[in-house]
């Protein structure tokens, strides 16, 4: 068994995004990220999958430092990455570094591709020769060395990308953050720079958390999947365990809805589960399981009590009343309504 | 540990020359794509046109003008108050001195004006303004908007006249007062944009890499504001300019007997409507400037937008 | 064969920029029946939105040019037509669903004004229509999309609803004029998969209802094998093989789409493909022949000589590509490779 080189426990990210009432003012909060716990191994590929809003590029935001958490931990080999909630410590920041989603908005257009590679390069490693290491790692990503002197939108969107994956490598870090790095991008592209980030992971034993939207991606290149709904995980397993037997009743309608090529996949889709219902906003988000409003299998005890994680299999958890919950937690709503419910 | 990134044997650097053969390749490439821009629109070639033989003119006035020595303190009473002719294009004033001579040596003042006002207003504006922006929601950006909000309450060429009545009346007190009134906007123009700009993820992405205040406001953000700034300074040099030709009017800019636009309008103004040429063209000359920065800063704004697309 | 609603033949779109003409279309053609739904697929500068801004007429002439070709809607030239004709087409000949909802509804107004002007201009005979009846219709048309609680929803602004609601509120406008061909740009590309589905379904059960004809232009396969009947692939400004959709998806014939096919990650595993080397070419100056001859792993001679015309399969299966020329010449050329 590997250590684990990030933890994150009961991590909470609520915004204010404005406030109600005139005399008694309370904060409208977006709960972003609401209580979140999980763990990368070293050199493993982890993914989180979510839909627009799940708050799962938060997470990728929080863990290099752009936001500070509102509650919870976070550890990078043991080292708590909020102590104290100081400016972050550059020996910390050069370990952990991120792909954004929109290469055209992660590269300046002002600055040529060389001084876009220089810039890590002067801030983390002063004593080596910039230029000699960023031909070294254009020579890495497998792009011409002529492109130091052009400009972004001289370039395609996959080698936009490309580059932002060499600013990332700069530092020599060991965990890298994917955020949706080929969502933007052409599916013929895409493969391109997913081999790219493979090989790269090899050969630098690196520790991806990709973060993505795309389940069928997620199941050729993750290790292990989550999948966030409304700020929460609901579901996490390894990805050959999570794609055979999904347990969650949102995993099975999102694994349902995918839109594949050809009948194989039909075939190892679950069986299909009609999408209902609008993703309610996070703002406010319904009481008890979050997803009760759209579940099919959905119980009187899901609107009132939300669910903790449990393990369904080794190294299988999810977060649904479908499984058994521990008994502290559901006894006070079979109090307060009687057995009655319990049967139902 | 992550293992020191490593890849086989380095292809052969490319030399100095090599670089800058690219990059003189890149530039003249930009300048020709953007030139196809701007040309497509023929009045921002008149503007700019217009402008740069404005410029010409004022800075070899002493060889343009046919009379430059009637900038100076000059009397001609024989030749006082002619119209147009072939001689004097323009006719001649109340004291004989060659209306064309005088506006071709107006610009001068004009532009001076315009370039000095810009010169003191531009980086000061920005200045606050990117510094406001990216520190939106912080103390300095309470401090340094609200400064910002009154001088913009005060009516401007009020302001202005204020100023210039208190100094000594004279034109580099003309352009402190105009200055003093002006760097609001570009305080304002530029709060917006960098407030916009910080949220892009290459400035998250230096942030994160733990780059610096000074690399973060200045390499990364700063150069992305150019286009809407340089647009703006387009426009204002018009503005400048009529500002400038007004306090002259009121007599509170240029003083006589230099050849002001706006001082000679006042002192031609008098003879209106019989002697009408000796109002009439310095005011053209005002136009005609103001007309080219504006058709001009139209242009490029046309061309600096698309750019960004 | 009974004419064709819309047909496109031999199109070419160009656009003047710095340094010469963007050849964007070169001979594009394209054919859509009545009722039937067509799947466009292609990646990102294909054309495929320009051909159907080509169809609207709503390119902006200058810059883009058409210097040849044909689009006939119902029998009429849309090229050769005047403005009248063209807003009338426009209004209830063809309908368009964009990609992202929330910009072409407009924030400021209500969902009820907005649909206003969509069902005035759809009145048969341009009757006046009272404000009573516009509104009954309106509701009819929110009905129709799946959406509860009309009669409040008219009079909610855009914002306040979700991107779902939003792009169901745009499919409701487009069928509301009772389009004959519906144009939907990537309707779901911007909604969540589990919404995405919704919406497709929908929109699917309503065009069936109404025999309307589809266009759903996209560049995710698997969106159109669920959709379409047809299915036409683009690449570079040509088309590159059109069939019926079991047909493409059992057995896709071009390279290109065979790439495109491999390129796609699978649910049931099996790693990422390389994706299809290369990029897609500059318009300025396109490759001689088959455009897509530089990324090609078949390529042969002739490809970057001549440009290949659609060569039939079988049951209305095209490919525009050499390697299934079997006329003779192509077969004794063969013979003499071999």
């Amino acid at each position: 068994m590997s250590t684990e080189i990030l933890t994150v426990d009961g991590l909470k990210k609520h915004f204010v995004i404005g406030y109600e009432g005139t005399i008694n003012r309370r904060p409208i909060k977006v709960k972003a990220v609401d209580g979140i716990n999980f763990g990368l191994q070293e050199g493993e590929t982890f993914g989180l999958v979510g839909e627009s809003g799940s708050g799962k590029s938060t997470i990728a935001y929080i863990t290099v430092g752009m936001y500070q958490p509102t509650e919870g931990k976070m550890y990078f080999r043991g080292e708590d990455l909020f102590a104290g909630n100081l400016e972050r410590p550059l020996p910390l920041r050069k370990e952990i570094q991120i792909v954004f989603q929109d290469p055209g908005s992660s590269l300046n257009p002002r600055r040529t591709i060389r001084q876009i590679l220089e810039l890590p390069l002067r801030i983390h490693r002063p004593k080596e020769d910039p230029l000699h290491e960023v031909m070294r790692l254009l020579d890495m990503v497998e792009l011409p060395i002529e492109y130091m002197h052009k400009y972004p939108q001289m370039l395609s969107g996959g080698e936009k990308q490309i580059i932002a994956i060499a600013r990332a490598l700069a530092t020599n870090p060991s965990l890298i953050i994917l955020d949706e790095p080929t969502s933007a991008l052409d599916v013929s592209v895409q493969g391109k720079v997913i081999n790219l980030l493979l090989r790269l992971q090899r050969e630098l034993g690196l520790t991806y958390l990709f973060i993505t939207h795309d389940l069928s991606l997620m199941r050729n290149v993750a290790s292990r999947v989550g999948i966030m709904y409304l700020g929460k995980i609901c579901e996490v397993a390894e990805a050959s365990q999570f794609f055979q037997d999904p347990q969650h009743p949102y995993t099975r309608m999102l694994l349902s809805s995918i839109p594949v090529v050809s009948e194989e996949e039909e075939a190892a889709k679950p069986e299909k589960i009609e999408s209902t219902g609008e993703i309610p906003s996070p703002v406010n988000v319904p009481a008890g399981c979050s997803f009760h409003t759209r579940c099919p299998h959905v119980m009187d005890i899901c609107k009132h009590v939300d669910p903790v994680m449990v393990d369904t299999s080794p190294g299988h958890m999810a977060r649904c009343h479908l499984f058994e919950q521990p008994a502290e937690l559901i006894a006070p709503f079979f109090v307060e309504h009687g057995d009655a419910v319990a049967q139902t | 540990m992550a293992r020191e990134i490593t890849a086989g044997e380095l292809p052969a650097p490319i030399t100095r020359e090599q670089v800058n053969q690219l990059q003189r390749k890149n530039r003249r490439e930009n300048l020709g794509r953007s030139w196809y821009k701007f040309s497509r629109n023929p009045l921002s070639v008149i503007g700019g046109a217009t402008i740069l033989v404005v410029v010409l003119m004022a800075v070899f006035a002493p060889w343009v003008a046919p009379f430059p020595e009637h900038a100076q303190p000059f009397t001609d009473f024989a030749n006082a108050s002619k119209p147009p002719s072939a001689q004097n294009l323009f006719g001649t004033d109340e004291i004989g001195r060659d209306i064309l001579s005088r506006v071709i040596f107006g610009f001068r003042f004009s532009l001076m004006m315009g370039m000095i006002v810009l010169a003191l207003v531009v980086p000061t504006g920005v200045f606050l303004g990117l510094v406001a922006g990216y520190f939106q929601g912080g103390w300095l950006d309470t401090l340094i908007m609200r400064v910002t909000d009154v001088f913009l309450a005060v009516p401007p060429l009020i302001l202005a006249l204020a100023i210039a009545a208190v100094l000594e009346p004279n034109l580099s007190n003309a352009m402190v007062a105009v200055s003093l009134m002006w760097w609001p906007w570009y305080t304002r123009l530029s709060y917006g944009l960098a407030s916009t700009l910080r949220n892009e993820f290459y400035v998250s992405s230096a942030e994160t890499l733990g780059a610096s205040k000074f690399h973060i406001l200045f390499h990364e953000i700063l150069p992305n504001m150019t286009s809407p700034i340089f647009t703006k300074m387009s426009l204002d040099m018009g503005w400048v300019i009529i500002i400038g030709a007004t306090l002259s009017f009121v007599g509170l800019g240029v003083q006589p007997p230099k050849p002001g636009l706006g001082t000679m309008m006042a002192s031609g103004a008098k003879f209106l409507p019989d002697q009408w040429w000796i109002a009439m063209f310095p005011a053209l000359g005002i136009v005609v400037v103001v007309l080219g920065f504006n058709l001009f800063g139209d242009g490029l704004r046309d061309l600096l937008s698309a750019e960004g697309v | 064969m009974t004419e064709p609603l819309l047909d496109i033949k031999d199109l070419y779109v160009q656009f003047e920029v710095y340094g010469g003409r963007l050849e964007v279309l070169d001979g594009v053609n394209f054919r859509v029946g009545t009722g039937e739904k067509i799947g466009l697929v292609g990646e990102t500068g294909c054309g495929k939105t320009t051909t159907m801004k080509a169809i609207l007429r709503i390119l902006p002439e200058p810059p883009a040019v058409i210097p040849r070709g044909e689009i006939t809607f119902k029998g009429r030239d849309v090229l050769k037509m005047n403005s009248a004709e063209l807003s009338k087409v426009r209004g209830r000949g063809i309908s368009m669903i964009f990609q992202d909802p929330t910009a072409a509804l407009n924030p400021v107004f209500t969902i009820g004004q907005q649909f206003e002007p969509v069902i005035r201009y759809s009145s048969p005979q341009n009757r006046r229509l009272s404000r009573r009846e516009i509104r009954e219709k309106a509701i009819v048309s929110l009905q129709e999309v799946a959406l509860a609680d009309p009669e409040r929803l008219l009079d909610s602004y855009p914002l306040q609803l979700s991107g779902g609601m939003r792009q169901r509120v745009c499919i409701g406008m487009a069928l509301a004029t009772h389009p004959e061909l519906l144009i939907a740009d990537e309707p779901g590309t911007s909604l969540d998969v589990t919404i995405q589905d919704q919406v497709l379904r929908l929109l699917r059960e309503l065009v069936e209802e109404k025999h309307t004809s589809v266009i759903l232009i996209t560049h995710t396969l698997g969106v159109v094998r669920e959709t379409a009947d047809r299915v036409y692939v683009m690449y570079a400004g040509n088309m590159v093989e059109v069939a019926p959709t079991p047909k493409l998806f059992a057995n896709p014939l071009h390279p290109y789409t065979q790439g495109l096919m491999q390129a796609v990650p699978k649910l049931t595993g099996g790693g990422v493909a390389h994706g299809i080397p290369g990029r897609i070419p500059d318009y300025l100056s396109p490759p001689s022949g088959c455009r897509f001859h530089t990324r090609c792993p078949h390529v042969m001679d002739i490809c970057r000589r001549e440009k290949p015309p659609f060569f039939s399969v079988d049951g209305g299966h095209q490919v525009a590509c050499f390697l299934y020329d079997k006329s003779p010449e192509a077969r004794r050329d063969e013979a003499v490779a071999a």
